[in-house]
């Protein structure tokens, strides 16, 4: 993951104060970037990644050699279409694919972060991302989107800067982190942290891994992607490449070994204390206790036009959480749509090939950008 | 272009902030939008004319009016339109408090069951009435709550709701409709548009 193979990579030197009350400078911000920019900068899309994602929305991922995480709505005639729209995606600050990340070495001490990188936010994420505006001289984005942790960065980016884009689309996400979500990170993390290859976060410095720990922590997070009824569908209980049970702790059941599959090849692309501080922001990130306890004030000062999207079997982000968006949105009379699409995917169903939600995604964008 | 929509267009002023409950597949609302210069939304129930709503460049909200017109502030629109919608509802009643909440004014349209065709079916056919605005079996029908014109005109006059313009549709022709022709009205009229204001 640090085979710094085709990585762009941005070098801040505005100083980022962030939440935790430290302030970063001279950092690098990890980007890609697909299509073309126009004369007049009125085409660009900021995409914004999710917990495990990185700035490779497209194409093939130079690092894991597979496509990009939103290759199915992102490319030449997709979507989000690059032969008419520039779009821009980071890798975010915390993350392992380029940017400044608890795997970085630390210039004082000449060792790897580790746990002493301060703890960010998705507000310090979205801030040391605007910095691509002025980097690329565009004074207003034509959208920005994303789902999941992406979806939070978009309600975010809007707040913290309500004059610089046109059109927002949350997907498949919330405004206010939620305690089941918090458990389900916090199991996370603490499968990573009992792993003894983890050493206190040090393990890079001692030349060690915490596989098995990060491992179970993608196993866990992968089922909440799903949907039970996704999971029945496409395993039941179908036996692994045998006739009958074992009788043993060895992975009898299809969803066992696809399970830790999903965990071993996780392990090869993604830093365990990445992990850690991604899921953390995740977890502290509440749009409505920052404006109050009144979502609706997160929104009051922007023109943006939204498009909230949703799915009938995301469980983790559910349609109640992301209408919530939606009626904030509504209370003070913004431009806001909203669809909830049918789908039996989980939470994953964002990054999957859905022509409901591909369709009315692309419509939406085209029609946007014709009103534009 | 549907007469009925002709006539709820010519009840919009322009440069006004509108709501649709019930958009449909957002037929109205691309008119009224290209025809007048306005802001309008919808809110819509099935997923796929949202999804075609939304392909067009309409702002509408997935959402069952029944439960959703709460989210919006009072008389946040000029006009709440809802069309052919009223008797689909477990409340009618307080669907239409809520429209007259929301908007400043509302335009409520009906199909009326007290139009002769309707009247004849169930009096000659013994059967529930099968008509072009009434066009379902009634073990499918969405309508639970069927009116009269004159059901409705009641309606509003007990609740003490202002009926600005009452207007009775029959095939192409329009007509007013007042205390004095009710009765006529209701029975040679498919459909009431009504424009209202609490």
């Amino acid at each position: 993951m640090n085979k710094n193979v085709n990585i762009k990579s941005l070098i801040i030197n505005k100083p980022l104060k962030l939440d935790c009350g430290q302030t970063i400078n001279n950092f690098p911000l990890a980007y890609e970037t697909y299509g073309v920019l126009n004369k007049k900068k009125d085409n660009a899309i900021l995409i914004f990644h999710a917990l495990t994602g990185d700035q490779f929305v497209s194409g093939i991922n130079p690092i894991t050699k597979k496509n990009g995480w939103w290759s199915y709505a992102v490319g030449s005639g997709k979507a989000i279409d690059t032969d008419k729209y520039f779009v821009i995606c980071a890798n975010v600050i915390g993350g392992c694919m380029g940017s400044f990340g608890p795997s970085n070495t630390n210039s004082k001490t000449n060792k790897i972060y580790g746990t002493n990188f301060p703890v960010i936010t998705i507000n310090d994420m979205v801030n040391a991302q605007y910095n691509l505006l002025d980097f690329f001289k565009i004074e207003k984005l034509f959208a920005v989107m994303g789902g999941s942790m992406g979806g939070m960065q978009v309600l975010q980016f809007v707040s913290n800067f309500p004059n610089r884009v046109k059109v927002a689309i949350p997907i498949a996400c919330t405004s206010s982190h939620s305690a089941q979500n918090i458990a389900f990170n916090e199991l996370g993390r603490q499968s990573i942290m009992a792993d003894t290859n983890w050493t206190d976060g040090d393990y890079s410095n001692q030349n060690k891994n915490p596989n098995k720990g990060l491992s179970i922590a993608r196993m866990a997070a992968h089922i909440t992607y799903l949907s039970k009824n996704g999971l029945q569908e496409k395993f039941g209980r179908k036996l692994q490449e045998r006739d009958g049970l074992r009788f043993s702790f060895d992975a009898d059941f299809q969803i066992e070994s696809y399970l830790r599959h999903q965990g071993s090849v996780f392990v090869d692309r993604f830093d365990a204390n990445s992990y850690l501080y991604i899921t953390r922001a995740m977890d502290y990130f509440d749009l409505i206790k920052e404006y109050g306890g009144n979502l609706s004030k997160a929104f009051a000062k922007t023109n943006t036009k939204f498009l909230v999207i949703s799915f009938t079997s995301d469980w983790l982000y559910p349609t109640s959480e992301n209408k919530e968006i939606v009626i904030a949105l509504n209370a003070i009379g913004a431009d806001v749509g909203f669809v909830e699409i049918e789908s039996d995917k989980g939470h994953d169903s964002f990054l999957l090939n859905i022509p409901e939600f591909l369709d009315t995604l692309k419509d939406y964008i085209n029609n946007s950008y014709l009103r534009n | 272009m549907k007469q009925e929509f002709k006539i709820i267009a010519n009840l919009i002023e322009k440069n006004t902030r509108i709501l649709d409950v019930g958009c449909g597949d957002g037929t109205l609302m691309e008119y009224l939008k290209n025809d007048k210069k306005i802001d309008i939304r919808g809110i819509e129930i099935s997923k796929n004319n949202v999804q075609k709503c939304i392909g067009k460049g309409l702002i509408v909200i997935e959402g069952d009016a029944e439960k959703d017109l709460g989210q919006f502030p009072d008389e946040s629109f000029d006009f709440v339109i809802l069309s052919q919608t009223l008797q689909a509802f477990l409340n009618p009643e307080k669907v239409m408090s809520e429209l007259l909440r929301v908007g400043k004014k509302a335009i409520v349209t009906i199909p009326n069951f007290g139009y002769w065709k309707v009247r004849l079916h169930l009096l000659i056919k013994g059967t529930m009435p099968i008509t072009r605005t009434l066009p379902d079996e009634w073990y499918n029908t969405q309508n639970l709550h069927m009116c009269t014109i004159k059901d409705f005109f009641n309606f509003c006059k007990d609740r003490k709701i202002n009926l600005y313009k009452s207007i009775a549709l029959q095939n192409l022709k329009s007509s007013k409709i007042n205390n004095s022709n009710i009765g006529l009205k209701n029975f040679s009229s498919a459909l009431g548009i009504f424009l209202l204001e609490k």
